[in-house]
């Protein structure tokens, strides 16, 4: 029993370090525009536009928005690193590398969610340090700023992991993060809080599961937030069961990897 | 009886657009066996092979290899085989070594154990010098090899190999065979598809022949061969033939005036054909098997499982 524990241990460590090697290998394509795109959207909308705005929650334009962009761009990486690598592991066949081994297949699931969370991290981690160009940041509630951008990126991986699985194309990975969750994410209180908008528009946000995760976020960061942190905290985790179980469903029928 | 290092029984498999790729498939290769599976382009020799390996799911039917059921216990069933697939199928981004010990550690075996298992394999299969390079940077030989030699990293007891040597030059063909014969004698038992028969012939004890889905044939080579009961030689002749020359019951066509096809019965033997050519003083350069035996037989086979469909 401990053997087999310890041979899925290792097989485990085995696919996360592929992936870490993988996006590594790639970094022009992984780390590298994520860490231009954000230092653009800090000097544009943070020292550009953000002087004009003034305060907003008690902090400057710069301070409000870092949390948001750091949150953006680890879901969004975490989301594409899965979609990507799962997808062109159908593509080019190696995922039968895989199927063929003996791995159950919730410790696949793990592997490439682990990997996703990895890169998803590794760029927040970049983008915070190039937010440190702009403003200074200080944590109020590290455990929450922790637990919230693990969790959210773990949810995203899972997102893009049941991309890749129904997606017969590239085109078909790229579809869902351009038309539904960069939207959402512009429209996730990044760039403002709620409090702005009519009620009728603050109660159709509050559908967003996005903007919980960014409150969160920045509620951890700089102890405000549009809502509670309670509310976050259940609702990501309760997607994240709801996205594993789909994903494994999906993965026992061999949906789009087994004929 | 000892267990069977592949027990396949009632197999059918019905693809999702409805083609009925195996029907009602049952077959059992012994441990340390050599076995051939043969069978026409689409025969379902792959399809086969895909289930065995957890690629493809099967419509109904049991598997189990080395007695352990592939539904009941998949892991355990799993980590005994080793798979060389007909297509390529690795990451082509990834360095050689990468692939091996990768490969290693999805079965459960740690880097430090996999490594030298890894530099072993890449010495035996000539790939010594690559292992550093991205895996599409090889000719088309060299993925080969590199195939056989993930398939062989975490040690299995059942190699099953698809087609290994298509697109193989001779000599690394042969080299290969010895390989395969040498790993074969240390025990580990081979599954095969190959279209050269030769091949089939030269390497495995046993045979399984399939067509349409179905097993025409499963036997073992020697009684197979045996049951070739004419074989037609070709005979490469020093002169010209005169027109007068005389070859009594034996039947022949005559190619061309230094060439003959003679189709000789198994129990008559060549003496009788060589004792007439020696009267009549026609002299024998040198003769060949018109065709591989296996083949002729394969051929004749194939066409009666076409004739009662
Ligand atoms: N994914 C699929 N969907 C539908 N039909 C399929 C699929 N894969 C294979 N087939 C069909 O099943 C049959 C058996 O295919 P299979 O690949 O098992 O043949 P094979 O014996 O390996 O042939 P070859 O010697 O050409 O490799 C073929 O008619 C093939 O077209
Ligand atoms: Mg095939």
């Amino acid at each position: 029993m401990s053997h087999q524990l310890s041979q899925r241990w290792v097989a485990f460590n085995t696919l996360l370090t592929r992936e870490v090697r993988r996006f590594i290998r790639i970094w022009p394509q992984t780390l590298l525009p994520p860490a231009i795109t954000m230092t653009l959207y800090f000097i544009i909308f943070g020292n550009l536009i953000g002087s004009r705005i003034g305060e907003m929650g008690g902090f400057s334009y710069m301070e409000y928005i870092a949390p948001g962009i750091i949150m953006m761009s680890v879901i969004n990486n975490a989301y594409a690193n899965v979609a990507s690598s799962f997808y062109s592991a159908k593509f080019q066949s190696h995922i039968e590398e895989l199927l063929v081994a003996p791995i159950p297949n919730s410790l696949i699931l793990a592997g490439y969610v682990a990997g996703g969370t990895a890169r998803g991290l590794c760029v927040g981690l970049i983008v915070t340090i190039v937010s440190l160009f702009f403003t200074s940041i200080e944590i109020q509630h590290l455990l929450i700023t922790l637990s919230m951008v693990v969790l959210s990126a773990v949810m995203f991986a899972l997102g893009g992991f049941i991309n890749a699985i129904y997606a017969r194309s590239f085109d078909e990975i790229s579809i869902i993060p351009t038309f539904i969750l960069t939207p959402m994410t512009y429209l996730g209180g990044v760039f403002y809080s709620i409090s702005l908008l009519p009620e009728f528009w603050q109660n159709v946000s509050l559908l967003n599961p996005i903007l919980y995760m960014v409150n969160a976020f920045r509620f951890g960061m700089l102890g405000v937030s549009d809502i509670a942190v309670e509310i976050a905290f259940a609702i990501i985790l309760v997607c994240i069961v709801a996205l594993t179980s789909f994903a494994l469903y999906l993965l026992n029928k061999g949906t789009g990897i087994r004929n | 009886m000892a267990v069977k290092a592949l027990y396949i029984n009632n197999l059918t498999k019905t693809y999702g657009n409805g083609f009925k790729a195996l029907k009602d498939i049952s077959l059992a290769v012994d441990q340390g066996d050599f076995f051939a599976l043969l069978g026409p382009n689409g025969a379902g020799k792959s399809t086969t092979i895909g289930i065995i390996t957890s690629l493809v799911t099967k419509s109904s039917g049991q598997v189990s290899v080395f007695g352990t059921d592939l539904d009941s216990a998949p892991e355990i069933a799993k980590s005994h085989i080793g798979l060389v697939p007909q297509e390529f199928n690795f990451n082509g981004f990834e360095q050689v070594k990468h692939i091996l010990i990768t490969q290693a550690g999805y079965y459960g075996m740690p880097a430090k154990v996999a490594e030298p298992r890894a530099d072993e394999l890449l010495l035996q299969l000539g790939l010594w010098e690559k292992r550093h390079t991205p895996a599409r940077a090889l000719s088309g030989g060299m993925k080969r090899r590199l195939m056989i030699a993930r398939a062989l990293v975490h040690n299995p007891q059942l190699l099953i190999l698809d087609e290994p040597t298509a697109g193989v030059d001779i000599e690394l063909r042969r080299s290969m065979w010895t390989f395969l014969q040498e790993i074969n004698e240390q025990g580990t038992t081979i599954i095969l598809t190959t279209h050269y028969l030769e091949e089939a012939e030269n390497l495995c004890r046993n045979i399984a022949i399939i067509d349409k889905g179905k097993i025409i044939e499963n036997t073992d080579m020697k009684s197979l061969l045996n049951r070739l009961d004419k074989e037609t030689f070709v005979l490469y002749l020093s002169d010209a033939l005169k027109p007068n020359f005389e070859l009594e019951d034996i039947s022949y066509i005559q190619v061309d005036d230094t060439t003959l096809e003679v189709e000789i019965n198994r129990d008559e033997g060549l003496n009788h054909l060589f004792s007439l050519l020696n009267q009549q003083n026609i002299n024998v350069v040198s003769m060949k098997n018109k065709a591989n035996r296996l083949e002729e037989l394969f051929l004749s086979l194939v066409e009666k499982s076409e004739a009662t469909l």
